[in-house]
């Protein structure tokens, strides 16, 4: 058990009890907001998880399912994954799917099926409507799937149209903005993770004390 | 009569802006939780990031403004 105690100024001193801290950050990495709830700082431990899990989700919903997907290829090197998995098991499906469609793979959780390249300059990684898909009249032998969390089937091209520019394409600048949702909530499940795992980041009245006596030093210095 | 859009042509992505209300709440309440433990004090904490950020943002945006005026 580790216990972190802060002076305060007036009153009692603030007391964290942060348990095992390595078990808290863990399980503060695997679920915004679990971590605190270990070590009963239910309050915290709530305004963590509906902040960042709500971020996380409003994002996946503005790019719908597509924006958290794993893919380190040379043309689609999608870093911003690296910040996503801060929020850990939301984004660990990414994974999952990436493996699945590794080597021309199905994804699961199919959101909806694509024309492959090659099919005409209209049809071209647009998306086949349900009821074609559905009757399997006109469905091609081989189409692209989108799966949820899953990367871009077919291949990543530079300058030339593929299933992630389509993706930019119909979803506009939405699709930046779930990206960007998506990794501040990966980003700020980090400052939870300290937070777990360290204690918040309270000043005490010495730093206090201390910090004052800099600015002094510092204003006097400018004065000479 | 003249169109905003057609003087200022960043007023048509003004819109988007809204977008940031909910990233500003968020930052502010999770970056006021890792520097306080009672929730009064956070609430307090995360209200003057929230204006910083905004003023921020409006220094910024003043800037962007000016810079791209006469273009």
């Amino acid at each position: 058990m580790v216990e972190v105690v802060y002076p305060q100024e007036a009153g009692n001193p603030v007391r964290v009890d942060l348990r095992d801290p390595y078990w808290a950050a863990l399980l503060a990495w695997l679920w915004p907001g679990a971590g605190h709830f270990y070590q009963r700082r239910y309050a915290k431990g709530f305004l963590f998880m509906i902040c960042i899990v709500s971020t996380f989700i409003f994002g996946l919903g503005l790019g719908r399912g597509r924006v958290v997907y794993a893919s380190f290829e040379p043309g689609d090197f999608r870093w911003q994954y690296i910040c996503q998995l801060g929020v850990g098991g939301l984004a660990l499906p990414a994974i999952l799917q990436a493996v699945k469609t590794r080597d021309d793979g199905e994804p699961l959780f199919v959101l909806c099926q694509r024309y492959p390249e090659g099919s005409g300059a209209e049809k071209s990684f647009t998306q086949i409507p349900v009821d074609v898909v559905d009757s399997g009249m006109g469905l091609p032998a081989k189409t692209y799937k989108d799966g949820f969390m899953a990367p871009p089937a077919g291949p990543v091209y530079q300058n030339e149209m593929d299933v992630l520019g389509m993706w930019h394409f119909e979803m506009q600048h939405m699709f930046e903005m779930g990206t960007l949702f998506c990794v501040i909530a990966g980003l700020l499940n980090l400052l939870a993770i300290y937070d777990a795992f360290t204690g918040p980041a309270i000043i005490t009245p010495e730093q206090k004390e201390k910090m004052e006596a800099k600015k002094k030093k510092t204003a006097a210095s400018k004065d000479d | 009569m003249t169109n905003l859009i057609d003087i200022l042509p960043l007023a048509d992505s003004l819109p988007r802006l809204w977008y940031a209300l909910p990233l500003v709440v968020v930052i502010s309440l999770v970056y006021g939780a890792t520097r306080h433990e009672n929730l009064r004090e956070i609430i307090v904490q995360s209200y003057r990031s929230m204006i910083w950020v905004v003023g921020f943002m409006a220094i910024i945006f003043a800037i962007i403004f000016i810079a791209g005026y006469g273009n």
